[in-house]
């Protein structure tokens, strides 16, 4: 990575901010893991990780990898993107597997699941 | 034409993200994104993935914009609370908000977006009674909050229908 040198030093400002930006992101979302108390909240920790801080990282690589072959490029995009569309998968699947037990274990500190209407309407 | 393309939007994305990852506009690589995106398309008819249609291109620029600066300003107010969250208490907890989109997709995107912005985890849907529990890092915030959601399903209503 020798050629990270031709880099003029505007640029090269720049994409380090980016970079340390994002990388500050991932690591208050990771400390967010250690420090929040209830597991609810822990489910956003994350998410300052996957939106923040890839969108940081990924806009400092754009930048910089573009300055230096001078021309446009924009695959970083695809990584933005699909770390967008499957973290919802992910995280559902964590909160749907964590009320499912509270509501068996602790049923009064989390929300019931709604009753269906036909079942209301008959009590 | 709907029988060689059945899912022109489905194509169209498959191609731009076949010439995102070759990084090249070569005439090669563009007979062969061609062949992908309308090849697969026919797959993913098979997998039946229902039907939507995006209108209001500008409707949906205003949306992304709006969407972007939603999401950055609630990263800092996040990474505030974890940074403060040694000293005081977090007031998180469970919102029961009622949400009444139809179309799938729609749901899927705005579940994207509150996943993607800190502080709001979307736990479940309820498709029979439309209401929608999400649970909130930062409970002061709930009208607001409140506002915000209906603002995102009053443009996704218009985008997608």
């Amino acid at each position: 990575m020798s050629h990270l040198t031709d880099l003029p030093s505007w640029a090269a400002i720049l994409v380090c901010a980016l970079l340390l930006l994002g990388a500050a992101m991932t690591l208050i979302g990771s400390l967010g893991l250690i420090r929040l108390p209830s597991f609810y909240d822990r489910l956003h920790a994350p998410t300052i990780t996957t939106s923040g801080g890839t969108l940081l990282v990924c806009l400092a690589s754009i930048l910089c990898f573009a300055i230096l072959q001078s021309r446009w490029i924009f695959h970083e995009l695809l990584i933005i993107f699909f770390i967008t569309a499957t973290t919802p998968v992910m995280l559902m699947l964590l909160g749907q597997a964590a009320l499912y037990r509270d509501r068996l274990e602790k049923p009064r500190d989390v929300p019931q699941k709604p009753v269906p209407l036909s079942m209301a309407d008959s009590q | 034409m709907r029988a060689w393309f059945p899912y022109p939007l489905l194509s169209t994305a498959l191609l731009g993200i076949w010439l995102l990852l070759n990084q090249s506009v070569a005439p090669g690589t563009l007979l062969v994104g061609l062949v992908l995106s309308t090849v697969l398309a026919w797959v993913a008819v098979k997998l039946q993935p229902k039907r939507s249609h995006l209108n209001r291109l500008r409707t949906i620029a205003g949306f992304v914009l709006l969407v972007a600066v939603d999401i950055l300003r609630s990263n800092i107010a996040v990474a505030g609370i974890i940074l403060r969250s040694r000293g005081q208490a977090v007031r998180s907890g469970f919102v029961s908000v009622d949400c009444d989109l139809q179309d799938e997709n729609a749901l899927a995107v705005l579940a994207c977006i509150l996943t993607a912005t800190p502080g709001t985890a979307w736990l479940e849907y309820d498709s029979r009674q439309k209401k929608l529990l999400v649970h909130l890092l930062d409970l002061e915030d709930e009208p607001a909050w409140r506002r915000t959601l209906e603002r995102y399903e009053a443009s996704l209503k218009e985008i997608f229908q």
